[in-house]
């Protein structure tokens, strides 16, 4: 998918959050909307998957994802985002991201896999995990000379925990060249901006000095910028070192409003608030 | 009473080692990972042989487990390794939902737990981890008596699908199990048949619960010996059918008494056939150094608190 049609894409997956939130009136659409460009980006564009679809017209999904490139949301909380993106990228029917939030969904609040819903390969909500298991499976892919690549992406404000730099130790170890990070950097976290609440301070040298290749992204709400980022990530593969993309990005990014704070972080717009942020989002591919 | 004898002393965790050296060789999916303890969980002879499916992880317990979770989604067989107060409280989290939650096919083996790791003292004597495990939903829970079940309990896991906590120890106890039996998780094994008490007992207490049946015996006590390797799921059917028969329990456990096997056997008990039980077990406290042996005497865990507990237990009836 080129650059035009990513972009209709992605207006209507941020149609798809916001409406979900909405609907159940609750769920984190500030950093959804902020990762709705790159996560467009890698399953339309980027993300080598398999492409078979079964007999129910949705494409198959395996866990293991042998010779596929894999993507694990470790910020688990913008499971809106990670939702849309699945449903239209054809793993779900779209209608069912109405269920989002409520009960006997396989739409948990948080990713899972406990429901069974085709496109996740491990829960994720509790902060500071994606990062090991990505790791485990970037590993694994060496071991079986799969050449594929291992995404993951994070928040700025999950670098605060301790498991992942554990994690951040062990892939430049293990050579692991074939682990592509993401950090949303929208220095915003629930209680306030990052550097007020626990100053991570610069992310990007603490990367560096623990071994990994990183690449800057100045805008990721700018699709052309993130499609050029990722893809110079990924030609830094094969030295030796895993990579990290730092990507500024903008929370809220789409919906005015939402913009510039921390306040819609988890929080659900009422009526007349969707009704606005639905009036900047055109709707492209149809809602569901 | 049935006769056991044993002609050597071995560790728990050396039977997990040649379990682990016996699947290098026969299962091809299986990878190791260790937090810096090789040598404490005896992986030696699994790394001479299969380098490329050992993952050293360094003193990072919360990553190993997650890094298990990423290989057990891409095929492979993990085998997290450490001891078991670090394979447990301290990655809570990550058992419960890159592995538990996630369904994913990670194996939490674990050396060094309870009282009798000795001298360290309390700080890594854990006492609570059957509990945590046992709370955990999709939780398997293992806690085998000696170098043969141990070893046989290593190599069963594999062949089952989802998530395991394997616990074993480190001294050396007496080695009475016999080395070819076949390990059937969730399958109480019944050490010795009786009348009149039924003892159930895990991991080291079992020993325990030998020695204190033939004391037993010699008071005209006919003691029934139940052997509960799988403490989740619990074998429900033999224990019950024990207790209808015997009408009084004791359970013996190297843990709290709070979470563990005992709580498990009441909670059995008292939902089916309300019966009386003692159970063996650290009561609401820490351990402290000292040897193996010093400990489970000065905490009650060994056959003549066992004794004890039958006679008290019997009394209730």
């Amino acid at each position: 998918m080129e650059l035009q049609e990513l972009k209709t894409t992605a207006s209507q997956i941020r149609r798809d959050i916001v409406r979900m939130v909405h609907a159940c009136q609750s769920g984190h659409p500030g950093g959804s909307l902020g990762c709705t460009d790159l996560v467009t980006a890698l399953y339309f564009n980027v993300m080598k998957i398999n492409k078979a679809k079964g007999s129910d017209g949705y494409l198959q999904f395996s866990r293991e994802g042998a010779g596929e490139d894999l993507f694990f949301l470790s910020n688990g909380h913008i499971s809106p985002l990670f939702y849309s993106v699945l449903a239209r990228r054809g793993y779900f029917p779209v209608s069912e991201l109405s269920t989002f939030r409520k009960i006997n969904s396989r739409l948990q609040g948080h990713p899972a896999t406990h429901e069974h819903l085709p496109g996740i390969r491990v829960a994720s909500g509790s902060l500071g995990q994606g990062l090991s298991v990505a790791s485990g499976t970037a590993y694994a892919k060496k071991l079986k000379k799969d050449d594929s690549t291992v995404f993951v992406l994070m928040g700025d404000g999950e670098q605060q925990e301790g498991q992942v730099w554990e994690a951040v130790q062990f892939a430049p170890h293990y050579k692991l060249d074939n682990l592509i990070a993401i950090v949303d950097w929208n220095k915003q976290q629930i209680d306030g901006p990052t550097d007020k609440v626990m100053n991570n301070r610069d992310i990007k040298a603490k990367y560096e000095a623990f071994g990994w290749a990183t690449v800057d992204l100045a805008d990721g709400n700018d699709l052309q910028q993130v499609l050029d980022a990722i893809a110079k990530a990924k030609q830094l593969r094969g030295q030796e070192k895993p990579i990290v993309i730092l990507m500024k990005s903008e929370m809220g990014a789409g919906v005015d409003f939402m913009m510039h704070t921390h306040k819609w972080h988890g929080t659900a717009p009422n009526d007349e608030q969707l009704a606005k942020a639905l009036e900047q989002l055109p709707e492209t591919l149809g809602d569901y | 009473m049935k006769k056991y004898t044993f002609t050597e002393k071995k560790d728990t965790r050396s039977g997990f080692g040649a379990g682990m050296a016996e699947l290098g060789k026969s299962n091809p999916n299986v990878v190791a990972l260790c937090a810096d303890l090789v040598a404490s969980l005896k992986l030696d002879a699994f790394i001479k042989d299969n380098p490329e499916r050992f993952i050293q992880c360094g003193i990072a317990e919360a990553n190993m487990i997650g890094v298990a979770a990423g290989l057990a989604i891409s095929g492979y067989i993990p085998y997290a390794t450490t001891f078991a107060n670090f394979g447990s409280g301290r990655v809570y989290d990550q058992i419960r939902q890159s592995v538990a939650y996630s369904g994913t096919n990670v194996k939490i083996a674990v050396s060094h737990a309870g009282l009798t790791l000795g001298e360290d003292g309390a700080t890594h004597q854990i006492l609570e981890d059957l509990a945590m495990m046992r709370a955990m939903p999709e939780m398997t829970v293992i806690n085998p008596c000696d170098y043969n079940q141990t070893k046989a309990a290593t190599i069963a896991v594999a062949d089952y699908k989802g998530p395991v906590y394997l616990r074993f120890g480190r001294p050396v106890v007496p080695v009475f199990t016999d080395a070819d039996q076949k390990f059937e998780i969730g399958k109480a094994w019944m050490v010795n048949e009786g009348k009149d008490v039924s003892i159930i007992a895990t991991g080291h207490l079992v020993w325990e619960a030998i020695l204190a049946g033939e004391l037993l015996e010699k008071e005209g006590i006919d003691a029934e010996i139940i052997n509960i390797h799988t403490i989740k799921p619990l074998d429900e059917e033999a224990i019950l059918k024990s207790a209808a028969k015997t009408k009084c329990v004791v359970t013996a456990e190297e843990h709290q008494l709070n979470g563990g096997l005992g709580d498990a056997v009441c909670q059995l008990l008292s939902r089916n056939t309300p019966t009386p039980v003692e159970m063996i077990g650290v009561n609401n406290s820490f351990g402290e150094s000292g040897t193996p042996a010093q400990l489970m005497e000065k905490y009650g865990l060994n056959a003549a608190s066992i004794v004890e507990k039958v006679k008290k237990v019997m009394s209730r009836k």
